[in-house]
């Protein structure tokens, strides 16, 4: 497997750590309820298909990336820039 | 036997000898093994794993399923080698297996005799009663038979490398079709690598009687080799592509060494490449099938092609008179083969209806000869029976393509009712394109011509320009075949019908197994065992789904279809893994102080990837004795520790404080510049990820030190934070762990022994507790931190890496000076225990705040990292709660003993906490200890007892506060 | 038809065509009692454990495959009870007690064979984890021993003892431990459920579920409607998808796990060996083949194949530990598809939903919990209680904080 990190170019699997959906971009407020905690840290639509993912790219640039990939064939399509 | 005039591949001017069991073999130099046994007329090599039925090789490939021997001697030992596809080398030492005592009198044949009684899945039938003899008698038994070679038991000593390659276009195979794609596409300027696990490229045109361009077709696979060479293309031969796997990366084994009798002892046996390809041509060609036919296992009965190949390229016959056996037109051509070479081939047998004129239209039904092939039996389509006597035969099914890595990204192949085979799906795996055999084009024409077309196709997909190629001329006649036949015998004869050779699979099993209700492929599979041998079915599969789609009254299609999955023949452990063995498995980090360290005599322990010194031993000293003499010598005067493994995070900019308000439970935007402060982290579930110090050394300049385990996760985490989370934040970080060499220097001298070090003053009003700042040390520019995890008065000092050692040595002077010396990690645990700090035995990852008193370290006034998670009700209740214990026995505490309440039986439901971290106390005389207590805060002054079974310890320990020595903290400040 | 000796004896003598099928295979009913999604491990135990300790016997176990064709038929084979915290200490623990006896009271050879299981360590800290893991053991009536270096090199001789980067210092030997002929426990399972009256229904794929006022009404299949007073998902693999058919959303990730099989060989290793610092695992099967495993591939995946880094990892640590297996060749690789829950231990529950119930999150511990999951389940399905051995396992326990975290890694799922 392969990735294309926007700043390094296609580079080996290896090289990268694996987080997981990109819903950790989305970290509720501190005043957000339970319920929303709950979601955020545990609950996964976890889509047989594709899906957006947090991949770093830790043994390059250290950029955390956000991956949009099948998790069916693992064909990537899109790789970015976490935000 | 050897056939004067052939042998395209051997040279007869170089001949050799190995040795086979007891006997010394004559081959020459590009023999296998198994021709060069077949050209001595020993067609007997090895026995089946099940009944331990007689077998000679059935192919002249990878995919031999019958003949595996054992090569080379002591610790080089080699199993399950195919004698098909290892060279003749000379003196090599070669042995079958899986026979006692001999090949040729194997004593668990009499397996053979009970077969009616072991067939499909038996053994799920019995060996219940009684129940203890399952493991005492049958399993052992059975294990003993069970297996084929043997290894040597001693540590593997062949050198293995790995490597990775990349390049535009990965053909694989080297046959017609790859020859051609690989010339198309270097033709058209692209970075080719061309693998074939051949020794020598071509393919099928090293093993058969055919003309391209006007001469032979290995002579024009050699000068297509040549001219491929000077454009720059990879030529690996000997290589076979083990596996396709996501994003065009591929798999692949080089067998490097294994050819020459004699190699360097610096070349590896294998090479174990990781090939990143942006595109592949796979141009893998075809396998033969056998027939199932009545007792089709005899040595002596091989595939068709498998006979045209040892002819053709190694001169040998496997018999003088040869039968054929066809449901296929190339059964024909090795007919005339080996008539054309002199052999006499008594019988052609075909039971299509349009069969030529010239053949027996009937089928084979019965075979004698226990060790080797001596007659068959016909039945023509009349309905005639008749022996003929023939010692081999030649048997052709038809082909499969080659499609294995097609399928190993899940994708299943397709049944093709015209061909009567299995065709790759298109666009099983992405940038892969298939060609010639593979897919299903069997004319040397066709497959010249579809492997440059499916290099074109690849180099569109590459946005590579291309000329087509010129294609040379060949024979144009693809063999017609029909679909894979199970000839029954005539009524009652009892007979056998092998699919699976290794795994002695029979008709009858598949049969056994759709009656049983296993009519699904895989169980049919998993219940009989078929293909799931060293072969992984290569020559049997698609007739024994024949055979479970007419039981089970489906077509083949519908019937599907196992799947192939990586890797596509066997690969050593040691080619997969080279390079971890000894000491290779992990990097190892060390620190200045290592070299200095180990001279010293201090072992060396592992921590997170670094070595850290455990104790320091004078004399005979044990560890207990060092420690307790280095713990208490911190105490009582100064002592010495290398730091330099601690995670240290450079912070910068305007939004650091900020950074760190959000990443710590606690308030550092607070702390002054030239103030060190303890931080708390948490993961955003809540539970505490790891604990240090940071230091402000400017206003917008930090430096975070992390735990030395936890280095790289803090690190990950401050990028995610900064990056995903807090990108309104201006700050940069790194990581600068390896570019300080840093030391603690600790105990009531400490100061005066810093103080004679460093050119700044050194006293309570320039460095009280908690300071820090640049110091000048021997005219190096330096840290200095007055931060103590002893608790006594205590400096970590730090310098650029290069001044390391030397500082070290300078230290170590110093103190030795003042009455002290260098302290270990079992010293520096004491010191801390009796502090009641904290390290990864206490927040292992399941800790909260709460429960190790930290609670209040949570700032009500900001939101941090795992603030929300963690105050979730079953994170604040009733739980285990961090504590101190004593000895009240003055026996030892042991680390991972339960706690229960006295009275109560020690039982899971009884459970009260454990113990995490004990020594012997020399401050206070006695085994102490921090342990999880359930609601242990309010129960300071209990006495609790302590279970260890593991360890046989059973005592009592009384409850007591976390710090035990020194609890007002001012033996750190003062 | 029962299985002995004698039946093999008599089928050999008259050519074995007097074999009977070991299920039937049943037209779907238009209603039952209980249906089973999913025709796994965990799914046939718990159709067995129905019927034979609940009498409940109108119960499908739908399947849009082959029986045993998820996890149950791909894992390497371990069967344990050395888990540390409570919640899985006692489930594995009653686990463990129902694979003693389980061919007996299956009729089915599923050839558990308790070998032993040596968990290596490489270091004080280690040792002392394992200690505290021991103690658990055995206070929940387990077993284990702390063994030191030397006893170590005389139980398994075939290790790297002196490793320059990791050498063994000791393990905790759980002799209880082993492994089982993995088919075999679904065939068995599956026999058994069907001897009881189960209808085990292949090839039908569940496409919705039907509730009605709060309640489940039956299922959509493939092949047509089917009416159930109760529905229970039990489809480790899939769980996320059958679960969404019911509007509910899994505290689940899925990922992929290989595992590996060497040819087959003379025998070496004689028990199930881990080594904690590669994540890697072997044993021996009956066969000769070397079969062994190491940590997931990390990404989430529904593709049951992995990818070389994680397969290079696994053979470099085999080699780390023991290099005598350096010139075993792997036949065979494969993937299976884990329920990763965020604290790595499973999810035994009812669910808001009447008669609606969930079994999934099994991570990677799935096979050996298989008679312990069926039990548990058929006794929450049965009597609406949670049987006490799986209470712990409850689906609101991520958002209460009553985690059962063994690896101690937190919330990220793939940590486990």
């Amino acid at each position: 497997m392969r990735l294309t990190c926007p700043l390094c170019g296609d580079r080996d699997r290896r090289e990268f750590y694996y987080m997981g959906h990109a819903t950790y971009l989305d970290r509720p407020a501190a005043d957000a309820p339970a319920e929303a905690w709950d979601a955020y840290l545990h609950l996964r639509e976890n889509p047989c298909g594709p899906t957006h993912d947090l991949w770093q790219h830790e043994a390059g640039c250290g950029a955390w990336l956000r991956v949009t990939r099948d998790t069916a064939t693992h064909e990537i399509t899109a790789v970015e820039l976490a935000r | 036997m050897r056939v004067p005039g052939y042998g395209l591949m051997i040279d007869r001017d170089a001949p050799l000898k190995f040795r086979f069991d007891d006997t010394w073999v004559n081959g020459f130099e590009g023999d296998t093994v198994a021709s060069a046994l077949l050209g001595s007329g020993i067609r007997l090599m090895g026995r089946s794993f099940k009944y331990h039925r007689p077998r000679g090789p059935l192919t002249a490939d990878s995919a031999e399923p019958n003949a595996l021997i054992t090569t080379h001697d002591g610790a080089r030992r080699i199993p399950n080698i195919r004698a098909t596809v290892q060279p003749a080398l000379h003196g090599l030492r070669t042995r079958s297996q899986n026979a006692w005592p001999s090949l040729a009198i194997d004593a668990l044949e009499v397996n053979d005799l009970a077969a009616p009684f072991l067939g499909a899945g038996f053994y799920y039938k019995t060996f219940m009663w009684p129940k203890a003899a399952w493991e005492k008698l049958y399993e052992p038994a059975i294990r003993r038979a069970a297996g084929l070679g043997a290894l040597s038991g001693e540590a593997d000593p062949w050198r293995q490398e790995k490597a990775f390659a990349h390049c535009d276009l990965l053909v694989v195979g080297g046959g017609p079709a790859g020859l051609m794609a690989a010339l198309q596409a270097a033709e058209a300027g692209t970075d080719v690598i061309l693998a074939d696990e051949d020794e020598i490229l071509g393919g099928r045109l090293t093993r058969e009687a055919e003309q391209i361009d006007g001469r032979p077709g290995h002579v024009w696979a050699a000068e297509t080799v040549t001219r491929l060479t000077a454009l720059g293309v990879r030529i690996m031969p000997r290589t076979t592509v083990t596996g396709a796997y996501d994003g065009g990366t591929y798999g692949a084994l080089e067998r490097v060494s294994h050819h020459i009798a004699d190699p360097h002892p610096d070349l590896p046996h294998d090479c174990f490449w990781r090939i990143a390809a942006r595109a592949c041509v796979l141009a893998s060609g075809a396998l033969e099938r056998h027939i199932a036919f009545p007792m089709n296992d005899r040595p002596g009965i091989l595939l068709a092609s498998a006979v045209r190949a040892y002819l053709h390229r190694w001169g040998v016959a496997p018999g003088r008179r040869i039968a054929v056996f066809t449901t296929c037109d190339d059964g024909h051509r090795t007919a005339a083969d080996l008539r054309a070479a002199g052999i006499e081939v008594p019988a052609v047998i075909d039971p299509r209806a349009d069969a030529p004129d010239d053949a027996i239209r009937g089928e084979v039904v019965a075979t004698r000869g226990r060790l080797g092939l001596k007659r068959i039996e016909i039945r023509t389509s009349g309905g005639g029976r008749r022996w003929v006597d023939c010692d081999a035969l030649a048997v052709s099914g038809g082909w499969n393509p080659t499609l294995h890595l097609t399928c190993h990204l899940g994708a299943r192949p397709v049944w093709d009712e015209n061909l009567a085979t299995f065709l790759p799906k298109a666009g099983a795996v992405p940038g892969m394109t298939v060609a010639g055999a593979a897919a299903g084009l069997f004319s040397t024409t066709q497959t010249l011509e579809s492997g440059a077309a499916k290099a074109r196709q690849a180099l569109d997909g590459l946005g590579r320009r291309h000329q087509p190629v010129t294609l040379p001329d060949a024979r144009s006649e693809a063999a017609r075949q029909i679909a894979p036949l199970d000839v029954r015998a005539p009524k009652g004869v009892r007979h056998r019908a092998w699919l699976d050779f290794q795994n002695d699979v029979t008709t009858k099993d598949v049969r056994q197994a759709a009656q049983e209700n296993f009519a699904s492929v895989e169980h049919m599979k998993r219940y009989t065992t078929q293909g799931m041998a060293t072969d992984q079915g290569k020559t049997s599969n698609v007739a024994a789904l024949a055979v479970l789609a007419d039981a089970t009254g489906r077509g083949i299609p519908e019937t599907g279809t196992t799947t192939f999955r990586p890797p596509f023949s066997p690969v050593p452990i040691s080619a997969m893994g080279a390079g971890a063995e000894g000491a290779g498995f992990a990097p190892e980090r060390f620190t200045t102080s290592d070299p200095a360290m180990r001279k010293a005599g201090a072992p060396m322990i592992e921590t997170g990837l670094w070595y850290r010194p455990g104790w320091f031993p004078q004399g005979s000293e044990d560890w207990r004795a060092a420690c307790t003499r280095e713990a208490a010598m911190v105490r009582a005067t100064v002592g010495v520790a290398d730091v330099s493994t601690l995670g240290k995070i450079d912070i910068q900019g305007p939004g650091a404080a900020a950074l760190l308000d959000f990443v710590y439970t606690n308030t550092f935007s607070t702390l002054k510049q030239g103030r060190v402060r303890y931080g708390l982290m948490l993961r955003e579930d809540g539970h505490v990820m790891d604990d240090g110090t940071t230091a402000r050394l400017g206003p917008e300049h930090f430096v975070m030190t992390t735990t030395t385990a936890a280095a790289g996760q803090v690190m990950r985490h401050l990028e995610f934070v900064t990056q995903c989370l807090r990108p309104d934040l201006d700050v940069a970080l790194i990581s600068t762990t390896e570019q300080w060499a840093q030391f603690s220097v600790a105990g009531p001298h400490a100061r005066t022994l810093i103080q004679s070090l460093v050119a700044e003053p050194v006293t309570d009003e320039t460095f009280p507790f908690m300071a820090c700042g640049a110091v000048t040390v021997a005219g190096i520019a330096g840290r200095l931190f007055r931060i103590s995890f002893s608790g006594e008065h205590a400096y970590e000092i730090a310098v650029p890496s290069r001044y390391g050692a030397h500082l070290w040595r300078d230290l170590l002077a110093r103190a030795e000076a003042l009455g002290g010396g260098p302290y270990g990690m079992e010293a520096l645990n004491v010191l801390r225990i009796e502090k009641g700090f904290v390290t990864h035995s206490e927040i292992t990852g399941r800790v909260t705040a709460f429960d190790i008193g930290m609670d209040r370290m949570i700032s009500a006034k900001k939101d941090c990292i795992g603030k929300a998670a963690s105050r979730r009700p079953a994170l604040l209740a009733h739980r285990e709660e961090l504590v101190g214990l004593r000895s009240a026995s003055g026996a030892q505490i042991t680390a991972g003993a339960h706690l229960y309440n006295q009275g109560t039986r020690p039982d899971a439901e009884n459970d009260q906490g454990y113990v995490t971290s004990p020594c012997y106390s020399p401050a206070l005389g006695t085994y102490i200890a921090l342990g999880f207590l359930r609601d242990g805060r309010a129960r300071m002054g209990e006495t609790v007892r302590m279970v260890d079974r593991v360890r046989g310890q059973d005592t009592l320990v009384e409850i007591v506060a976390p710090v035990q020595v020194d609890p007002e903290g001012g033996r750190a400040r003062g | 038809m029962r299985f002995n000796l004698l039946e093999i004896v008599r089928q050999g003598l008259s050519g074995n065509a007097g074999w009977q099928p070991h299920w039937r295979a049943p037209d779907p009913k238009p209603e039952y009692d209980v249906v089973i999604v999913g025709g796994g491990g965990h799914g046939l135990a718990t159709a067995y454990y129905l019927a034979k300790e609940h009498g409940i016997t109108n119960v499908a176990v739908l399947e849009k495959g082959y029986l045993g064709g998820g996890n149950v038929g791909r894992n390497t084979t371990i069967v344990r009870a050395n888990y540390g915290l409570p919640g899985n200490s006692e489930f594995y623990s009653h686990s463990l007690k129902l694979w003693e006896g389980l061919e007996q009271d299956l009729n089915y050879n599923a050839m558990m064979s308790q070998r032993g299981v040596y968990n290596l360590y490489h270091s004080d800290g280690q040792r002392d984890a394992y200690a505290r893991r021991g103690n658990q053991m055995i206070s929940q009536g387990d077993d284990a021993q702390l063994l030191d270096r030397a006893a170590v090199r005389r139980h398994l001789p075939c290790l790297d003892h002196d490793n320059a980067r990791f050498p063994v210092l000791g393990a905790l030997y759980h002799p209880r431990g082993g492994t089982a002929r993995h088919d075999a426990v679904a065939w068995g399972f599956a026999r058994g459920a069907d001897q009881r009256g189960v209808d085990l229904i292949q090839n039908c794929e569940v496409t919705g579920i039907d509730i009605d006022g709060g309640r489940v009404r039956g299922v959509q299949t493939s092949r047509g409607a089917i009416r159930a007073r109760k529905v229970a998902l039990v489809t480790a693999g899939r769980s996320s998808q059958t679960a969404a058919m019911a509007g509910l959303r899994l505290p689940i990730e899925s990922h992929v796990l290989q595992a590996f099989v060497t040819e087959g060989l003379k025998p070496l290793i004689d028990s199930v060996v881990t080594f904690g610092m590669g994540h890697f695992y072997i044993s021996q099967s009956d066969k000769g083949g070397l079969v062994f495993g190491g940590d997931l591939d990390f990404y989430a995946s529904y593709a049951a194949r992995g990818n070389l880094p994680m397969a290079e990892h696994v053979m470099e640590a085999g080699m780390a530990l023991m290099p005598m297996i350096g010139q075993a060749k792997v036949l065979r690789s494969w993937g299976g598809i884990m329920d990763m829950t965020p604290d790595g231990s499973p999810i035994i529950d009812k669910t808001d939903i009447g008669g609606l119930y969930l079994d999934c999150g099994w991570c990677y511990g799935g096979f050996k919990a298989v008679p312990g999951s069926g039990f548990s389940l058929a006794h929450l399905i049965a009597t609406d209680t949670h049987h006490a051995p799986a209470a712990r396992f409850r689906l609101d326990r991520f958002a209460t904080g009553a985690l059962i975290d063994e690896e101690a890694t937190g919330s990220q799922h793939n940590l486990h």
